[in-house]
């Protein structure tokens, strides 16, 4: 290294020379920072998203590499959040790369006193079987007064509030096909 | 609002950095207090106590907005003879039925109209939470009803408002809220100095608002004030909900709800809706103002969105396919019936009552009596592991070898792993990209319901019973993609926003919507989401780009209107109020309507439109009629008919409350939803003995860092360091009181339940001076169970189950308890304490909760009741007459 270089790569000379008099971004840039690269740069794609949390709709940018998300940042573009996220939006990337993420079916028997491990296509079908059982077994054609009730007391549901519109739709959609009315969510809560 | 919504508070912030004055009422001092001008605290359960104290301070000192209460409002709307205030009757509205614990609204209606209007009982209305078809629109009411302009008719809204809130001085505000009346003072003063022509001030309050017994009137309070001080429809006013997940609006909007069907439609009664065109008579009103006229295509176009070519104009568009309500179908009333064996199986779609909802162990009770439950969320939660971690497990009361409830616990897709809408807070849809596919097992909940509804009608194919006809006739044909067979939400989405049967046209507006078959809306509220064919929910243009009503980023229903009754921010003859506040006008030249919204009127209907005599629908709305959902396009300071409580909201003591009510000898809401089930034992009140008992009032809320019952945030390592632990925030003074030691530990206790925590003791809280005597408040964070990286007890646990009688929301911000030092005992004892505790407060299992606490009880107008059966004889949802 020579006398030059050694000098120039000196801060204080960079801040008194260079377009940052101040001594904030360039001038103080490492080289080892000069190195380092985004990873939001570097990243496969981004997603135009939404925080799953409150109800405010902050705008998040989803950022993945190799089918992982890599990145979780606030949407400078919305008007709504003008960039910026609260602590639980900040954490989104940790919450849908969380360890204790749930990613295998877990079934429990009647009066068993642990898990054990079941097919997607296997617990879709056996639910679908218990729900037809509950229909038959609780179905109500008519009222005393020869009304129609078209349906089942013996069916309930209980739905969270981070769902989609979609999803609402076809909950709601299948479930009135199916007579089952007790259909609730968050909202009543 | 910092701490539930930090980041819709940088706009309060913004506000105030340009003048405006923030103040800021909670039983509890926080962010949001540290960075308003002025903190009110507030005993728990008495908002409508201030709030009144505003609304008289308004009126006695004549400062509202005259010239807009007069054009916009029914505040010269003369009310009926018949009508008798709670000042006359103690607490209570004329009307009253105490054998059904509702009002008969007969005697509430506008003069000469007691006898058109639906004049019944209501008990049916609150079983069916029927005020939550008022979320698009107002009641119907007559469209020429007698006014007095002068506003001095004894018995005009105006003058019926004063009398009202007569008594709601600041001397009375500060004996039932503990506020001092200078504080209070300083609320009202500025509230009205900030209001008027050229200068508008909003309300925001957080959903809290809505958990307790008189909920509803809170909110109908609030609206009273921006009414009269005409800051409704206008730019910078408003009242704002702050609603308190992703897609809570749109879960309301299209509703995973018992009572109603998309877009505000009710579900059908079996008793008043036994044919179609009785269903949609019920909803549009034959001869009725404003926009519910068209309501027979809404309602022809959502069945022929379910029932695709088998609903035709024939067989009433399969109509006869749909389920009836026959009472109270709610989650707590489902959750007494899981108790009693009623229910077989139970969905959980990412939601955790075993911590979110109210009275814990009656929602863990009930899940084990189940036949089967499905849970489907992100993390194993309490609800999925009640049988083997529960506290009921540790008590005893839950034998896992003895729980025969079969569970399958399936994991879902996040936010990131899957496309479609959610609706935040202010009616605005944002579509989300898809970033990744979910991991393993985990599915969307549009895969799940699409494919669950594929297999149920595979497995039904050939069956001739009449029951399988609703689904085998069902419009289920989604396209799928990818190696899941993923359904497109986008193709969901167009068939929410409706299209042309013929054609497969996207609608563009509700307006196009038919009710010959042609047209086909999954929900007529949405329509123009997918306008010209185009996804208008995933706009993204930079609010760099655009001006501030940024109208271009998402989608906000209806037509994409940013502030509702928009056309109000303009005089009668269509001018701006003011030059500062201007905001949608009526363009003479161009012959219609401007601004810088979407106009909340019809475009080029001008200002001096007047209906001719017999018009209905939107043709009998003039074009000074701002409010046009509202039956007659006024705002209601008075409302004659919707709200099932009453008129006009009134102070009521919580259900539990250490407290005689000051006002009246009516003590709590007469009308509240009451489950006298032995499960649901509630702590007693004044004027029954042993509330001593539970001297002390108990509320909950948020953290920044947690989210709800915790399965988002207690998963999630940075979040759950943040907040580790349970605790209970107490003042200095009831920590001498009791015992209590900083850090330490406390055990909480109610008449269902005792949990423990450790100990926060800080000036936050305050002791409050009330009605003479000095009431403790604690404070308790409602995140936590037993699941997850940080665990602790469930504050939700001492609640018991009581609702508001509009919606059916429980009353789950405010409670009664005693507190103790150390922790709770655990196993067998727990209970033991419990019972000691119930013993000594009289709660025996035949104990009767009085509703009405007054003499005054009864009058003429409660005789003709049709309401049959008492509150508590339809608990079980069963039919009735």
């Amino acid at each position: 290294m020579g006398l030059k270089t050694f000098i120039q790569g000196w801060p204080v000379y960079r801040q008194l020379t260079g377009t940052d008099p101040l001594g904030r971004g360039a001038a103080a840039q490492s080289a080892r920072s000069a190195a380092l690269t985004a990873r939001t740069e570097t990243a496969d794609g981004m997603a135009r998203s939404v925080c799953p949390y409150c109800a405010v709709g902050c705008g998040q940018r989803v950022f993945h590499s190799d089918g992982k998300v890599t990145q979780i940042e606030g949407d400078p573009d919305s008007p709504i959040s003008r960039g910026r996220l609260c602590p639980k939006g900040s954490a989104s990337k940790s919450l849908v790369t969380s360890p204790l993420r749930q990613t295998k079916v877990r079934y429990r028997r009647p009066y068993a006193t642990e898990w054990e491990d079941l097919d997607l296509d296997v617990a879709l079908d056996m639910i679908a079987d218990r729900i037809l059982a509950a229909r038959a077994e609780t179905w109500e054609d008519v009222d005393d007064e020869g009304r129609p009730l078209n349906r089942t007391l013996g069916i309930s549901s209980l739905g969270g509030a981070t769902l989609d519109n979609e999803e609402n739709y076809l909950i709601k959609k299948l479930f009135t096909a199916m007579g089952a009315l007790q259909i609730e969510n968050q909202a009543r809560i | 609002m910092a701490e539930a919504h930090p980041v819709g508070f940088q706009w309060v912030m913004e506000a105030k950095k340009r003048g405006a004055k923030v103040f800021h009422v909670d039983p509890r001092f926080t962010r949001t207090s540290a960075l308003a001008d002025t903190y009110l605290p507030i005993r728990a359960g008495t908002d409508i106590a201030l709030l009144g104290g505003v609304v008289r301070y308004i009126l006695d000192n004549e400062l509202d907005f005259r010239e807009y209460v007069l054009a916009y409002t029914n505040a010269a709307n003369i009310v009926s003879e018949r009508f008798a205030d709670t000042e006359d009757l103690d607490g209570l509205f004329s009307g009253y039925n105490p054998d059904t614990g509702s009002y008969d609204h007969a005697s509430w209606q506008y003069e000469g109209q007691e006898d058109n209007a639906k004049v019944r009982g209501t008990g049916k209305e609150r079983d069916s939470a029927s005020g939550l078809e008022h979320e698009s629109h107002g009641e119907p009411v007559p469209a020429q009803a007698p006014r007095d302009e002068t506003l001095q008719h004894p018995r005009c809204v105006y003058q019926i408002l004063k009398r009202h809130f007569s008594r709601y001085t600041p001397e009375m505000v500060a004996r039932v809220c503990g506020i001092p009346e200078e504080k209070f003072l300083e609320l009202a003063r500025a509230w009205t100095e900030n209001s008027g022509r050229e200068r508008t001030g909003a309300l925001v309050y957080s959903v809290g608002w809505t958990q307790h017994s008189v909920g509803v009137q809170y909110i109908r309070t609030g609206s009273i004030i921006q009414t009269l001080l005409g800051n409704m429809g206008r730019p910078g006013g408003g009242i704002l909900a702050l609603r308190g997940h992703a897609s809570i609006q749109g879960s309301t909007d299209i509703p995973t709800l018992f009572n109603l069907l998309p877009g505000y439609l009710p579900m059908p009664h079996h008793a008043d809706h036994p044919t179609f065109d009785r269903w949609v008579d019920s909803i549009r009103h034959p001869g009725q103002k404003g926009f519910w006229g068209n309501s027979r295509a809404f309602a022809a176009s959502l069945l022929k969105a379910y029932w695709g070519d088998a609903a035709t104009p024939e067989n009433d568009f399969c109509y006869g396919y749909m389920p009836r309500m026959t009472g109270d179908h709610g989650t707590y009333q489902q959750v007494l019936n899981m108790i009693d064996g009623k229910v077989k199986g139970y969905f959980l779609l990412g939601q955790n009552p075993a911590v979110g909802s109210a009275h814990g162990r009656a929602q863990r009770l009930g899940m084990a009596n189940l036949d089967w439950l499905v849970v489907r969320d992100l993390f194993m939660i309490e609800s999925a592991t009640f049988w083997k971690n529960g506290p009921e497990v540790a008590t005893g009361e839950i034998v896992p070898e003895e729980c025969r409830t079969e569970v399958f616990f399936l994991p879902a897709a996040s936010h990131v792993e899957k496309e479609g809408t959610f609706t935040q807070t202010q009616r605005l849809l944002q579509w989300r990209e898809k970033a990744v596919d979910p991991p393993g097992d985990a599915r969307s909940e549009l895969w799940f319901f699409y494919h669950l509804g594929r297999v149920l009608r595979e497995k039904l194919a050939g069956s001739t019973e009449r029951r399988d006809r609703a689904l085998l006739d069902l419009a289920w044909d989604y396209p799928t993609h990818g190696p899941h067979a993923e359904p497109s939400a986008e193709a969901v989405l167009k068939e929410i926003n409706g299209y042309e049967v013929a054609t497969g046209r996207p609608l563009n507006a509700f307006g196009e919507a038919r009710d010959d078959g042609s047209t086909a809306i999954g929900c007529w509220i949405y329509s123009g989401v997918y306008a010209d064919g185009v996804n208008q929910a995933a706009r993204r243009r930079s609010r760099h780009e655009q001006d501030w009503v940024a109208a271009e980023w998402g989608w906000a229903w209806p037509a994409n209107r940013r502030t509702l009754y928009n056309r109000a921010s303009a005089d009668p003859e269509g001018r701006p109020w003011s030059e500062r506040k201007k905001y949608v006008w009526w363009d003479p030249d161009a012959g219609e309507w401007t601004g810088y919204d979407v106009p909340d009127f019809e475009k080029t209907k001008p200002p001096s439109y007047r209906p001719p005599e017999g018009a209905s629908g939107p043709a009998a709305l003039a074009g000074d009629d701002p409010f046009v959902m509202q039956g007659d396009g006024k705002a209601w300071l008075y409302a004659p008919s919707g709200v099932l409580d009453g008129p006009l909201p009134t102070h009521y003591e919580p259900a539990e409350s250490p407290m005689r009510n000051p006002l009246y000898g009516q003590q709590a809401n007469p009308t509240r939803k009451i489950y006298e089930h032995p499960i649901n034992r509630m702590n007693p009140s004044p004027p029954e003995p042993h509330s001593q008992v539970f001297p002390y009032v108990f509320t909950v809320s948020r953290l920044t860092e947690h989210h709800t019952a915790g399965g988002m945030s207690r998963t999630v390592p940075r979040l759950a360091e943040l907040q580790p632990e349970m605790f209970v925030e107490v003042s200095p003074e009831l920590a001498g009181e009791v015992g209590l030691a900083h850090l330490g530990w406390a055990h909480l206790i109610s008449g269902r339940a005792v949990i423990e925590a450790r100990v926060l003791v800080t000036d936050r809280l305050t002791p409050l001076r009330v009605d003479g005597r000095i009431i403790h408040q604690v404070w308790l964070p409602y995140h936590f169970g037993t699941e997850g990286l940080v665990t602790g007890d469930s504050a939700n646990d001492l609640f018991g189950i009581t609702l508001d009688p509009n919606v059916l929301i429980q009353e789950s911000k405010v409670g009664t308890c005693d507190i103790r030092p150390g922790r709770r005992p655990t196993g067998p004892p727990l209970l033991d304490l419990v019972g000691d505790y119930q013993r000594r407060a009289g709660m025996t299992p035949d104990r009767k909760i009085p509703l009405v606490t007054t003499d005054a009880a009864g009058g003429d107008d409660a005789a003709g009741s049709t309401d049959e059966q008492s509150p508590a004889a339809h608990q079980d949802g069963e039919p009735h007459a």
